[in-house]
């Protein structure tokens, strides 16, 4: 077994364009969940706003990149509202009802025949990302010792990469400011911070914005990577890998996110080409698995490793202790 | 602490006392009397749960600077009636106002900002965030509460200091200065109470709603949040506060209201109300004073019936409920 390889390839993950996609959906949930206390279970909804919002403005309608990334953003901003008018005047659970409906709905409208002119159905939209490689200022591969990157991979990570240190930053801003003292006050009690003369629902849909604005650019850097916006990428897993990232990392913290995502992607690549090249080498016997299985095993591997991560850890990687213990109270 | 002993000085004490009860002398010693210079006026509020009338109040005033208390039995409507008039809570009918402006329809927030601030029974400690976090929380008009102004700390930071500045004195005041840095969730539930009261007054509010003050604390420590109630008073605040235990209220209450099935049964100072008989029967029933046997051997020779049907003014039951039993026997 090469492990020289393996690292490297699974280094490569540490900072990939999945980890970025994911790091900026986990960062959205974590002002969302970690800080406010709303359960939004649709963020692949707004991801796949994002994602269309560019696709559909330059492939469908042939007009300028610029303006699909102010729809894409304009359009995770009117789904936000549209999913907190109703809700969230109501308990928390209604929030995580509608939205983890809202994702689906969006998924399946994107894929529908009907809807074929315009969102492409279930293959999608391409050929919207030219524009965006056009900017490229790297023209051949770069290579930082090992590691050797395309110069088209090396810009998307430039970008997404530049994009997560500036929602992070605004999360810190935010959650040291008295506006984020009121998110976490709802988070612990709405009322209370009702009766201390906070308008607690103007709070709560500034917070779905946000979160769901860093959603729709989760789905726009990876949508630009790919070339292509596929509706089935954003299914209800697309969410729920992003709540899984963010409570590894730790919810209410300003880098768990990232590190999360970091973490959650080298795991898989690492767990995967380990028991490929296991299988290869005959140490794992082929009744029990060959190297079609690897892709199954590893989530199981995740799974497992999440699972003792919340018995032994609740807090997340970067948590704080204390505030679990305060929970058992 | 010197600074509180100042604030306790007896000729202090006793004169906005003095001036609460000598203000409310003159009022009537009926439910809905009318206050010389009321605060808060509340008339015919009403609200249903189902086919229940859980308050059903026709008029009542709140003096300004005095410390009234709500009192009633469990169930009476006396938190609903706080849920009502703070906003959290919708009558089926009814309006009031506060400082003539009325507040029928306003949202809790906009009812806090107008100067009516209230906790809550259960305390509602924000357990993860700092106790000199929940203090600043409190503060109203704070600059770094909108989004865009959140992101640049220097529009706020001198604001912050203030803040802080007024919540340290606060804590002090209410001896959780020594916590200052602890979460909330770490504190007892005395010390739970006393946050709730100081964050309540980073509000800057002219009426304080206490919902049940005293409830779950420690016998030690409700002398000393007595003492806190009563010190509102003396630095200009209208207390109202909701209790169940009529010698809690002896002591510090200008006046009292009294609540029972969600109506005001009787107003007046302590001592005069609980000598009430109607206020005795509502927290111990009309028959308390006669022992059950008593009641058994009434009952058997059918006394008891005529008692309750003269009390009633209506006719002996006992003729009616056979009747009434053979009509339905008939019937089906």
């Amino acid at each position: 077994m090469d492990w020289g390889n393996i690292l490297e390839l699974s280094m490569r993950e540490l900072i990939g364009v999945q980890a970025i996609v994911f790091a900026l959906a986990a960062i959205g949930i974590n002002v969302q969940f970690g800080y406010t206390g709303l359960l939004n279970f649709g963020q692949a909804a707004f991801a796949a706003v994002g994602g269309y919002g560019i696709a559909v403005i330059v492939t469908t309608y042939d007009m300028s990149f610029w303006l699909g990334l102010v729809v894409a953003i304009a359009g995770a901003i009117v789904l936000a509202l549209l999913l907190g008018i109703p809700t969230l005047r109501l308990r928390a659970d209604y929030l995580a009802i509608v939205t983890i409906a809202a994702s689906e709905i969006v998924r399946l409208v994107g894929r529908s025949a009907s809807g074929r002119e315009v969102f492409g159905g279930s293959d999608g939209i391409t050929g919207f990302s030219n524009t965006f490689y056009d900017f490229n200022p790297f023209t051949e591969p770069v290579s930082f010792g090992p590691f050797e990157f395309r110069e088209r991979v090396l810009w998307v990570l430039a970008v997404g990469w530049v994009l997560v240190a500036l929602c992070t930053l605004t999360v810190w801003l935010l959650m040291r400011s008295p506006w984020g003292r009121v998110l976490k006050g709802i988070r612990e009690d709405e009322d209370a911070v009702r009766s201390l003369g906070k308008n607690v629902y103007a709070y709560k849909m500034q917070s779905l914005v946000i979160g769901g604005v860093m959603g729709a650019l989760a789905g726009v850097v990876y949508s630009l990577f790919q070339g292509a916006m596929q509706p089935d990428v954003y299914a209800t897993n697309f969410t729920f890998f992003a709540y899984a990232i963010l409570i590894l990392g730790g919810a209410a913290t300003v880098f768990g996110p990232v590190l999360g995502a970091a973490i959650v992607w080298f795991a898989f690549q690492f767990i995967d080409l380990a028991l490929r090249g296991a299988i290869q080498q005959g140490y794992i016997p082929d009744w029990l698995m060959d190297s079609n299985d690897t892709g199954a095993v590893r989530f199981m591997l995740t799974g497992v490793v999440l699972v003792l991560l919340l018995v032994f850890r609740p807090q997340g990687i970067l948590g704080d202790r204390r505030e679990i213990a305060l929970d058992a109270r | 602490m010197p600074a509180d002993d100042d604030q306790r000085t007896p000729t202090s004490l006793t004169a906005k006392r003095e001036a609460a009860v000598a203000a409310l002398a003159g009022v009537p010693r009926e439910p809905g009397a009318k206050k010389p210079d009321p605060i808060l006026i509340a008339d015919d509020v009403k609200r249903h749960f189902g086919g229940l009338l859980a308050v059903d109040v026709d008029h009542v005033e709140v003096q300004r600077g005095s410390i009234t208390a709500l009192i009633g039995p469990n169930g009476a409507g006396k938190t609903t009636f706080f849920n009502l008039l703070t906003g959290f809570d919708r009558p089926n009918s009814g309006s009031w106002s506060f400082n003539g402006r009325s507040l029928h329809g306003t949202p809790p927030f906009k009812v806090a900002r107008a100067g009516m601030v209230r906790t809550f029974q259960l305390t509602k400690a924000l357990s993860k965030l700092t106790v000199i976090e929940n203090m600043r929380l409190g503060a109203t008009g704070q600059r770094g509460e909108t989004f865009w102004r959140a992101l640049l700390p220097f529009t706020w930071r001198a604001q912050e200091r203030e803040i802080t500045g007024r919540a340290e004195d606060l804590l002090a005041r209410f001896k959780l200065d020594t916590k200052r840095d602890d979460f909330a969730g770490s504190l007892s539930g005395g010390q739970r109470k006393l946050l709730e009261m100081a964050r309540a007054l980073m509000v800057g509010p002219e009426l304080v709603m206490l919902d049940e003050p005293m409830a779950g604390v420690n016998p030690a420590l409700t002398q000393s949040l007595l003492e806190h109630v009563s010190n509102l008073r003396e630095q200009g605040m209208t207390v109202l506060f909701v209790e169940h235990d009529m010698d809690m209220v002896r002591d510090i209450a200008d006046w009292v209201v009294v609540m029972g099935q969600g109506k005001i049964l009787a107003e007046g100072p302590p001592d005069a109300v609980m000598s009430d008989h109607k206020v005795i029967d509502a927290y111990l029933g009309a028959h308390h004073d006669q022992s059950l046997a008593e009641l058994e051997e009434q009952l058997e020779s059918g006394t008891l019936a005529e008692q309750v049907a003269a009390e009633l003014g209506q006719e002996p039951a006992e003729t009616v409920v056979p009747e009434r039993a053979a009509e339905t026997g008939d019937g089906r």
